[in-house]
């Protein structure tokens, strides 16, 4: 009988099987083992952050990235991990009212952090205008990025309003405009693979007109 | 990642001294260099030492200068008001980097540490000098399109990848320093850097546990200020060249090219070229260069990225 389960695996999950097999062989394991022959178990800290206006305390693995525990241990699946390398941007939430990639940072380098999510901009209900501008704009097509544009769509427009140059701004010691080009390069940061990149700053522009 | 412990140092001299008494402990800063390294396990640290409350965070006048705290994000330090009109080839260089999630996050002293993007040494089955030292070097004879033209060695062909340490080049900064026996230093921007020789995975004059305070600028050069990126993309890719530069009214001035060296690559004899033009400039800068021929294009490149910025200050 044990012989007839093992013939009846399925092709699916035959190449299934190998090809985590393949996977693991290129490092994962190895790495597993090296924390395995280490003698003491992972690290773990505690944490004191507020989320969307809620204080956390957490107690959590070093290793914990801000991302995995926005989305893990707070449920927040908002924030998205794309590249886990701060390549694409999908990842990005504010700290203390600055955005950043949450997969670069570590949550234990968060303590006394204040961090607002997508989740906390807008509900359904009541959204952000930065939101609604999207959805007029129809500011994406599989919507994975989404949620990391609009944060970086907020703080953008705020980081012009503070007066912060950019690459593409022509005079440093002038005022800085939203104006298209300028959009455009400080999203850089944020890759769309569905190319939404024209309606995305579109929506910025109606937000940024008020 | 490997696990590791964590601490939060408390003043300059206990992040020094702590790094140097474990055994493998690094800073972290931003983390946005060392955590993308640590997830590909290129970097595996024990112990990691947080800097981020050392109160280092400020920019302040010092002399005919300005001192820089460590800490100051590359955001506020190119938004910094005294920057912007002072040494504006600073806030264009910081500004010609990354993306603005990356630079809010990113640290003075990180950014100077930030390590090469050569493909072969993020790619941990390839031999790799500076990652495993003498484990050889694939990207000799591999692809080199965006690897060193100057500098390089027969153990490493790589670059120093930053932008905003090719501006302080120009400018002549120092790194100024705390040792784990408390005492200071202050480092010229020059020799920061070292060239790879048969010790590419050594890359700065740093010691062990060394931590770096502040970023001293001098005082400002005036003139005519300059960084031009070439790259892959408009926005957010390394640079294959940049070029830094300062020129005055009568056509003098000072140059560094990023993308091309182990370090920023500055010479002060193709300095004195610059009334000659770019040129004479690019002829006397890389008269050393040893190229592959992948990357053989970054020599003209930097000759008419030069003659772009020198057009630019004549207009
Ligand atoms: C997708 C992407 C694109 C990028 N593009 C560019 C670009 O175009 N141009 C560019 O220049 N950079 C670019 N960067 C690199 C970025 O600028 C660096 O990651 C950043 O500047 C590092 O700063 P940090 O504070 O996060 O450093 P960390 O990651 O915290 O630290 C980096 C290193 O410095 C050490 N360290 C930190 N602070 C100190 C100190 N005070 N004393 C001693 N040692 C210290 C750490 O131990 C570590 O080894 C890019 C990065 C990413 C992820
Ligand atoms: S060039 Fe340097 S970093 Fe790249 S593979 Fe060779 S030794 Fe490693």
């Amino acid at each position: 009988m044990q012989d007839k389960g093992i013939f009846n695996l399925s092709r699916r999950g035959m190449l299934a099987g190998s090809a985590a097999s393949v996977a693991v062989s290129q490092g994962t394991i190895a790495s597993a083992q090296a924390s395995q022959a280490s003698s003491s178990p992972p690290a773990r800290m505690a944490v004191n952050l507020t989320v969307n206006g809620k204080p956390h305390r957490l107690e959590l693995d070093t290793r914990m990235t801000l991302l995995d525990t926005l989305r893990e241990h707070l449920q927040l699946t908002g924030s998205k991990k794309g590249c886990d390398h701060g390549q694409c941007g999908a990842c990005t939430v504010m700290v203390n009212g600055e955005r950043v990639n949450s997969c670069l940072s570590l949550a234990v380098m968060h303590e006394g952090d204040e961090v607002t999510t997508i989740e906390g901009l807008g509900s359904p209900d009541d959204l952000h205008p930065m939101q609604a501008a999207f959805v007029k704009h129809d500011g994406y097509q599989c919507g994975y990025c989404t949620p990391g544009q609009i944060c970086s769509a907020v703080a953008t427009l705020e980081e012009i309003r503070k007066g912060i140059p950019s690459h593409v701004t022509e005079i440093l010691t002038g005022r800085m405009r939203p104006t298209n080009m300028e959009m455009r390069e400080r999203m850089s940061g944020n890759i769309c693979r569905c190319g939404a990149y024209s309606n995305i700053v579109d929506a910025m522009t109606d937000v940024a007109r008020g | 990642m490997r696990s590791f412990t964590y601490e939060r140092a408390a003043t300059p001299a206990d992040a020094a001294r702590a790094v140097a008494s474990h055994p493998n402990a690094k800073f972290i800063a931003g983390g946005t260099n060392l955590l993308d390294l640590m997830k590909l396990e290129i970097e595996t640290p024990a112990h990691l030492i947080d800097v981020g409350q050392l109160g280092l965070d400020r920019i302040e006048k010092a002399g005919d200068g300005i001192r820089i705290g460590t800490l100051v994000s590359n955001t506020a330090l190119s938004a910094h008001e005294r920057v912007r009109e002072d040494y504006p080839v600073l806030t264009r260089a910081i500004q010609a980097g990354a993306s603005g999630q990356l630079r809010n996050k990113a640290t003075t002293g990180g950014n100077l540490l930030q390590r090469t993007r050569c493909i072969y040494f993020y790619d941990t089955n390839m031999p790799c000098n500076k990652r495993a030292p003498g484990s050889g070097c694939a990207a000799i004879g591999g692809i080199s399109r965006q690897l060193g033209v100057i500098g390089t060695s027969d153990a490493c062909i790589a670059t120093y990848p930053g932008d905003m340490a090719v501006a302080m080049r120009v400018l002549d900064a120092a790194v100024e320093t705390i040792r784990p026996d408390g005492t200071m230093r202050s480092i010229p921007i020059a020799d920061f850097h070292r060239l790879w020789g048969d010790t590419p995975h050594i890359e700065t004059v740093l010691e062990p546990g060394e931590l770096i305070t502040h970023v001293y600028l001098p005082k400002p050069l005036g003139g005519k200020q300059f960084y031009a990126k070439v790259r892959d993309r408009r926005s957010y890719a390394f640079a294959l060249v940049s070029v830094a530069a300062v020129i005055q009214p009568d056509g003098t001035g000072w140059v560094a090219f990023g993308g091309v060296a182990p370090k920023p690559w500055r010479v002060p004899e193709a300095d004195a070229m610059l009334p000659h033009g770019a040129k004479a400039v690019v002829d006397r800068a890389f008269a050393d260069a040893r190229p592959t021929e992948d990357n053989a294009f970054k020599i003209p490149l930097a000759r008419r990225t030069l003659a772009g910025v020198l057009a630019d200050a004549k207009a």
